[in-house]
């Protein structure tokens, strides 16, 4: 029986790190991941875990530490926030390109400047070219959840990647809200015992990492790394029908929210997706076909299933909570509309940048964004492409 | 959709909303309901004005943004009252709580035009009493209490005392004053 409980997000991930029992967590405080190393380094003190919990200082050396004991064979998790994630940039690189499983939980908050402790996506949208599988969680149990789905696909011999688990820091991170825990000896069963494929402490198959690749092979070293992404996607689809037949939760590359017969849809990420869940349930009692599409999976990023999913809309607006200065919308919306281009063409697409640096997002701001699509499937007229919602102009 | 109940605080950094806020949440937790609890994170000074939220419902909530339109305010310290908009967007028929040893009728002068309700309860003095210093959070949380009729009050006053237990296993010391003071004030909360 699932063990209901109330639990911050921040907690539900160190409990599901407790579960894991990696061998080895390396980490360096930055808020608002800040307790999630507090938490584990508890359960480290209390013999509750027989990890290795190295306190390094820095997130530099936090992810070179993660890099060296996985290369090394052992199950390696981490966790941070914004300059955090920003100061591990070059070893994010390294980490993928070994291929090495490293799992961490990345506490979405605004990069600075100005300098800003708050929620936005700036920080792990800058990452997504690192080579990282990347998951997204609207509450603390999808937190918890993707977090225990992660070390699996993460491990899996045909990925061998590092996944990102990503929620919204202080909205998620800090909020307490119920949730349902797996008994211990499920979470363990579920993630089974780490046998890595090649490590540095194997002496019967000694092998390098890292060493200069010229070139004669860097080429297709990358092409080897981006067939793994690849592979990824059915492995994440395998995980989450094992992990549904265990708790009845069902998981996907992204959500579809009352999207059946919907004529408009919002694309958005995170804990905005269930305040958005809200204002769909306001339209559609108004008899509005109004529906919601959450992406989940952000890295794989599944083209053909999410541009299949908004063909046959009128309109869909792409919410980003990242500036990219592309000054062609944000990340989000640029690969969803190029998803678009090739499986939903016929539908309008504009894309609204909100929440920047944790400026709240109400649900009465989600209403507009759901009129200016109604507006546009009645007119069939786009005013403006590229928006920012809630904002003083 | 069942009946969400929501509750914004307001208290100066130091006076535990937040806490209270977790700690209701929590309770209204053991009494089966679905919950949220969070502060709304500012610069974290001692004396600044700071809110806390509760959200309280039969059914799961995903609403992840402040709360605009409360159903019940708290406010734990009285001097808030007229430098901070307490009342914005205080739902008609809901009602406020406030930390004062006044009558609720005196402070509705301070509360330019509003009609609504008001009650007190003197949080310094009972905190004062039961406890030798000033934490006027758990008594504002068991007046709230009192005054929504969320839950049983005996479930109400069993969960906080394992929640008190829990939060003061390194000091058990505190744990029969904090248990006194949230009684008396739902004892004593003026208005009902």
């Amino acid at each position: 029986m699932a063990i209901k409980d109330k639990l911050s997000g921040n907690e539900a991930v160190a409990i599901a790190m407790r579960q894991i029992d990696p061998d080895v967590v390396a980490a360096f405080p930055i808020t608002p991941s800040t307790e999630v190393p507090q938490y584990f380094s508890q359960f480290v003190a209390n013999g509750q875990v027989h990890t290795e919990f190295v306190a390094v200082e820095s997130e530099h050396s936090a992810m070179s530490a993660c890099i060296g004991a996985e290369a090394a064979g052992a199950r390696t998790m981490t966790a941070t926030s914004s300059q955090g994630l920003a100061l591990m940039w070059e070893m994010l690189y390294i980490a993928a390109s070994l291929h090495l499983p490293i799992v961490m939980s990345v506490i979405n908050r605004a990069l600075s400047g100005p300098i800003n402790i708050h929620n936005d996506h700036s920080d792990s949208m800058g990452a997504r070219d690192s080579g990282w599988i990347q998951l997204y969680c609207e509450d603390n149990q999808e937190a918890y959840d993707n977090l225990i789905q992660a070390v699996r696909i993460a491990e899996h011999k045909d990925v061998q990647l590092p996944v990102m688990v990503c929620f919204d820091g202080f909205i998620t991170s800090h909020a307490v809200e119920n949730i349902e825990l797996i008994e211990d000896e499920k979470v363990k069963a579920f993630v089974g015992e780490y046998k890595p494929g090649y490590h540095l402490l194997n002496k019967d198959n000694p092998i390098a990492l890292g060493p200069l690749d010229m070139p004669a092979f860097y080429f297709e070293h990358k092409r080897a790394q981006a067939e793994c992404m690849q592979n990824a996607k059915k492995v994440i689809m395998e995980v989450a029908q094992e992990f549904e037949k265990l708790t009845g939760r069902k998981y996907g590359f992204f959500e579809e929210y009352r999207m059946d017969d919907a004529e408009v849809a919002v694309v958005v990420l995170n804990s905005t997706a269930g305040t958005a869940k809200t204002v769909v349930n306001e339209l559609r009692d108004q008899g509005i076909k109004a529906g919601l599409i959450k992406p989940r999976v952000f890295r794989p990023f599944p083209f053909e299933e999410i541009g299949k999913a908004l063909s046959g809309l009128k309109a869909v607006a792409v919410m980003d909570k990242a500036e990219s200065f592309s000054t062609a919308g944000g990340p989000l919306f640029a690969e969803i509309r190029s998803a678009m281009f090739d499986y939903a063409k016929d539908t309008k697409a504009i894309n609204y940048i909100y929440g920047l640096g944790g400026r709240d997002v109400r649900a009465d701001e989600i209403k507009l964004v759901y009129q200016d699509l109604i507006d546009i499937a009645r007119t069939g007229q786009v005013k403006s492409t590229f928006n920012y919602l809630g904002i003083r102009e | 959709m069942g009946k969400m109940v929501e509750i914004r605080w307001h208290g100066r950094g130091g006076q535990g909303a937040k806490t209270a806020s977790l700690l209701l949440a929590e309770a209204a937790f053991d009494t089966g309901k679905f919950i949220q609890g969070f502060p709304e994170y500012g610069p974290e000074r001692m004396g600044a004005p700071i809110t806390a939220y509760n959200r309280i419902s039969d059914e799961k909530i995903t609403i992840h943004s402040n709360i605009y339109e409360p159903d019940y305010v708290v406010v734990v310290d009285e001097t808030l009252i007229t430098s901070v908009d307490v009342l914005a967007g205080l739902k008609e028929g809901g009602a406020v709580v406030i930390n004062s040893p006044k009558d609720p009728e005196e402070l509705r002068p301070l509360l330019k035009g509003y009609e609504g309700k008001i009650y007190t309860v003197d949080a310094r003095t009972i905190s004062v009493e039961e406890l030798g210093r000033y934490f006027p959070n758990v008594p504002m949380l068991g007046a709230i209490v009192k005054v929504t009729n969320l839950m049983d009050e005996d479930i109400f006053v069993d969960a906080m005392e394992k929640s008190f237990h829990h939060k003061f296993a390194t000091k058990p010391q505190v744990i029969e004053g904090n248990m006194r003071a949230l009684k008396r004030a739902m004892q004593e909360v003026k208005g009902l």
